[in-house]
């Protein structure tokens, strides 16, 4: 288990650094390089020689990416041009990161706490009129592209529901402890702060959540039926044993292990969708950041979130591997 | 607990005696299909979707292009053409015909999406079979550069390669939706060809000294080609979406003048509370169409899983 672990961490570090490198090149061979994204393109030739020379571009590349990977090692990964211009990037990652956090998590939880009851009562309802309901409903989620949903959510569901729109929390006066406004209201005991922000959080975490529900429904569903359909819980049955016993022993315990991968990769798809999301919501998290990195061609920022987005999705994949020898006793003795 | 049917089934699995003996997969999943009223609305959506798109050009009332209702529009007041006689939807923000603008927009929606997946299968198609003929050194750095390419979430990279490009256009977004599925119909392929080097079929080839070239396009190819179309169908789905993720983002083909369903939702962003027709329309197309692809795509998988024959 140790060894497996060290070794996925190692294949991360190699990703981290063919990706980095990559990102590197992609930004050293745009037309003009970083002197234009940062001058634009009506500069004059010495102001272009000037910003060459202090940015060390008149060195051979390999030269400028060590020297890149030595300043990032340091947690220097350049000055924001577009997003907060004049901020450092890692400041904006490490100022934006927590409300990603607090949007996907709950858009994930909306997900599983929805898909999975729903594909189980698919699976033994299947064939009939709520089977075909819901899964038809799973394919449209998939089908309507995510940011329409959140501008129809927006303009239309919010007035009726009486939910913000706009930002992570109205302003009021709130003390900030870990930068989870949800969490922070908590601690303090600022219940109307906690509420406030929770509120911000339902319309986008629901665009969000539609991907991850669909895809956990459907796995859910195709692993309930394989399931039931398997010798032990036949003899569980003749056994006499009561329907919820065998739910949760026999039926759920043995599907969950391919819905509990889904769950996994579909962080790739809510980081994703946080890019989209944020965007229609102004929610300021990581992707509203990337959204406007995408915009202005704010390349240190872009950098430094595309490969955080990546260490993330990696290791959240990597623990739902390991929490396989939770759910799995079998992968325990290997 | 069983439902009858299934206890049927189950019985002619045990006796040999399953109506489908004896008949291909390929035939098999035909027969299923042509009954599944599932697979015959995508079918149908999909038809439409192709049919339209072809006869546009005579469908569309007016030139898509043309900013003949520039007058109705009203900066000021925020007012756009309204329904009237000749213009059946309306205009757009620039005058001109919404109508022709959604009729000629399925061609170039049609174009992304069938581009896409082809480079991307193509890609795909390519670097799985490498590997996945060849194994040792050739798999390991094939597999590699594909898990670097998995390990950023799919939407991301479109992005990210996107953002490449410093002027995008028609051509940027389909190559930034095709990269993105490279890895995944590599993964495919290879996972398939692997499986079946050691299969007593391509055994059998080998013995009877069939070259190796062959094993791989007449043997192994064909066998991997179930899965790798089932794909297709998804991805057609999956590129016009992400195609119009990328220009919401101001990603997309900035060039307006031949309309994309997924360019036009894009483009009305500031405008979704004021206009809410101009985005319900692309993005009704859209959604309808995602669905033809995704309903073919989900009902061909059920029908060529060996699994799930009965």
């Amino acid at each position: 288990m140790l060894r497996y672990t060290i070794r996925r961490l190692i294949q991360l570090v190699g990703v981290v650094l063919v990706l980095s490198l990559l990102l590197f090149a992609w930004l050293r061979a745009l037309p003009g390089g970083p002197v234009s994204a940062l001058l634009g393109e009506r500069a004059t030739p010495e102001s272009r020689e000037a910003l060459t020379k202090q940015l060390g571009l008149d060195q051979p590349i390999f030269v400028q990416y060590f020297k890149f990977m030595g300043r990032a090692l340091s947690g220097d990964f350049g000055v924001s041009t577009g997003v907060q211009p004049g901020d450092s990037a890692l400041d904006i990652f490490l100022q934006r990161f927590p409300a990603t956090i607090e949007l996907s998590f709950l858009a994930i939880v909306i997900a599983i706490a929805v898909g999975i009851p729903l594909g189980y009562m698919a699976a033994k309802r299947r064939g009939g009129w709520f089977d075909n309901l819901s899964v038809g409903g799973s394919l449209l989620g998939v089908a309507v592209p995510v940011f329409f949903l959140a501008y129809v959510l927006k303009d239309v569901l919010s007035s009726a529901l009486g939910l913000p729109t706009e930002g992570r929390q109205d302003a009021i006066d709130a003390t900030r402890v870990t930068g989870f406004f949800v969490l922070d209201g908590v601690i303090t005991q600022e219940w109307d702060a906690a509420l406030n922000a929770l509120e911000h959080l339902i319309l986008p975490a629901i665009a969000l959540a539609t991907i991850p529900f669909a895809v956990v429904f459907r796995i859910t569903r195709a692993a309930v039926l394989d399931v039931l359909d398997e010798d032990f819980v036949r003899t569980a049955e003749s056994k006499g044993l009561t329907a919820p016993v065998i739910r949760r022993r026999h039926v759920l315990r043995n599907a969950m292990l391919p819905v509990v991968t889904t769950i996994g990769l579909q962080t790739g798809a809510l980081l994703a969708g946080a890019v989209l999301t944020e965007k229609v919501f102004s929610f300021a998290g990581v992707g509203q950041a990337l959204a406007i990195g995408f915009e202005r061609r704010d390349y240190p920022v872009l950098l430094l979130l595309i490969i955080m987005a990546t260490v993330v999705y990696v290791v959240v994949n990597l623990l739902v591997d390991l929490s396989y020898a939770i759910i799995d006793p079998r992968i325990r003795t290997r | 607990m069983v439902t009858p049917t299934r206890k049927k089934d189950r019985i002619d699995k045990l006796a040999g005696t399953s109506s489908d003996a004896g008949v291909s997969l390929a035939a098999s999943a035909w027969r299923t299909l042509r009954r599944s009223p599932v697979f015959l609305t995508g079918a149908v959506i999909i038809g439409l979707f192709v049919l339209v798109s072809l006869l546009s050009p005579w469908l569309a009332p007016h030139d898509p292009s043309d900013p003949m209702l520039i007058d109705q529009v009203i900066k000021a007041r925020n007012q756009i053409p309204p329904v009237q006689d000749g213009h059946p939807l309306g205009g757009d923000l620039q005058g001109r015909d919404f109508l022709s603008r959604l009729l000629i927009g399925s061609q170039q929606t049609l174009i992304v999406g069938v581009l896409a997946t082809l480079i991307g299968l193509a890609g795909g198609l390519t670097l799985g079979t490498l590997a996945g003929a060849f194994g040792g050194w050739v798999d390991s750095v094939v597999m590699r550069l594909v898990d670097v390419m998995l390990s950023l979430p799919s939407l991301l990279l479109a992005f990210s390669i996107s953002a490449m490009f410093a002027r995008p256009n028609q051509y940027t977004v389909i190559i930034a939706v095709a990269v993105v599925q490279i890895p995944v119909f590599a993964r495919l392929l290879r996972g398939s060809m692997l499986a079946q080097r050691h299969s007593d079929h391509v055994l059998a080839a080998t013995a009877l000294g069939v070259k190796p070239g062959a094993i791989v396009f007449r043997h192994m190819l064909p066998n991997s080609l179930g899965p790798v179309i089932v794909q297709s169908t998804l991805v057609l789905a999956t590129a016009i979406i992400d195609a119009a993720a990328l220009s919401f983002l101001g990603l997309g083909n900035p060039d307006d003048r031949i309309p994309e369903w997924g360019q036009m939702l894009g483009d009305v962003q500031n405008v979704f509370d004021t206009h809410p027709q101009l985005a319900f329309w692309p993005a009704g197309c859209i959604i309808v169409v995602a669905l033809g692809f995704t309903l073919m795509g989900e009902t061909l998988r059920e029908a060529l899983d060996p699994k799930s024959r009965r």
